[in-house]
């Protein structure tokens, strides 16, 4: 698990990629839905 | 097939919620599928090890961030053209997500040029800039479009604003032909073979389904938004 995590040396890159990507996206949704359920 | 039925907004609404539904379901299971392959599946590359990982993200956020614009610019024209109410409401509604994925391919980009090149960043770059000129039209779109009141002069506005700047698009596309950039060359064509492992390029085309999903799906609530507070 710890492996995988350190993505051989590369763990700023890759994550800092997915993870930026991700709450990107989530906030898009948040922000979607919010209006959403307002009306 | 009348197509001017769906042309108006009060009719297309209903299909709005159910097109975000299914899309939004079908993303989030085309991610699941496209991150186990990304990450379990696809070996590691020989020259970049794990760093090229990112390509599963960084490639089809970079493919919608273009294809957005283009679908973006579409409903401008046939705004201009037909005048229909619902196409600018859909362009408005296309370049948040956009801008968002534009945002992205630049913040992946980055994270990957540093291993690989030696930078995050180059000023002057071709690809890079032709890019970035790409998010400052989305934000141009949007700040155009906000900064007139009457809604549908501020739809035409826009639409001029949007198909001008599609002139962009094929400068991304060929930047890496046209001109000296650190930034590699296609690895997927149309015109022959691709030049990555099958397993790395599934998992690539998969996570692409699954952007474009979402990009439906987030359009769809963005524009039943829209159609809600302009009626």
């Amino acid at each position: 698990m710890s492996e995988f995590l350190h993505m051989g040396g590369y763990a700023w890159y890759v994550w800092g990629s997915y993870g930026v990507t991700f709450a990107c996206l989530a906030i898009e949704i948040i922000v979607l839905l919010n209006r959403e359920t307002k009306k | 097939m009348r197509w001017f039925w769906y042309a108006s907004p009060q009719t297309f609404f209903p299909l709005t919620g159910r097109i975000a539904l299914g899309c939004g379901i079908a993303a989030a299971l085309l991610a699941a599928a496209g991150l186990y392959i990304g990450f379990f599946v696809a070996p590691t590359d020989a020259q970049q090890g794990e760093a090229y990982r990112i390509i599963f993200i960084h490639v089809p956020a970079a493919w919608m961030s273009m294809f957005i614009y283009l679908v973006m610019a579409f409903w401008a024209a046939l705004g201009l053209a037909l005048n229909t109410r619902l196409s600018g409401m859909m362009a408005s509604a296309l370049a948040p997500t956009g801008a968002l994925f534009t945002f992205i391919a630049l913040w992946t980009g980055a994270l990957w040029g540093r291993p690989t090149w030696g930078t995050y960043w180059v000023w002057g770059d071709a690809r890079l800039m032709s890019e970035l000129i790409l998010l400052f039209l989305y934000f141009g779109f949007m700040a155009l479009h906000a900064a007139i009141e009457d809604p549908r002069r501020a739809d035409r506005a826009a639409a001029v604003l949007a198909l001008v700047g599609v002139v962009n698009i094929p400068i991304i596309y060929y930047s890496v032909q046209w001109w000296n950039t650190l930034h590699q060359g296609a690895s997927v064509s149309l015109t022959r073979a691709p030049t990555m492992a099958a397993t790395m390029l599934t998992g690539m085309l998969v996570m692409a389904l699954a952007f474009w999903m979402y990009s439906i799906a987030a359009t769809m609530l963005r524009v039943r938004g829209i159609i809600r507070e302009r009626g």
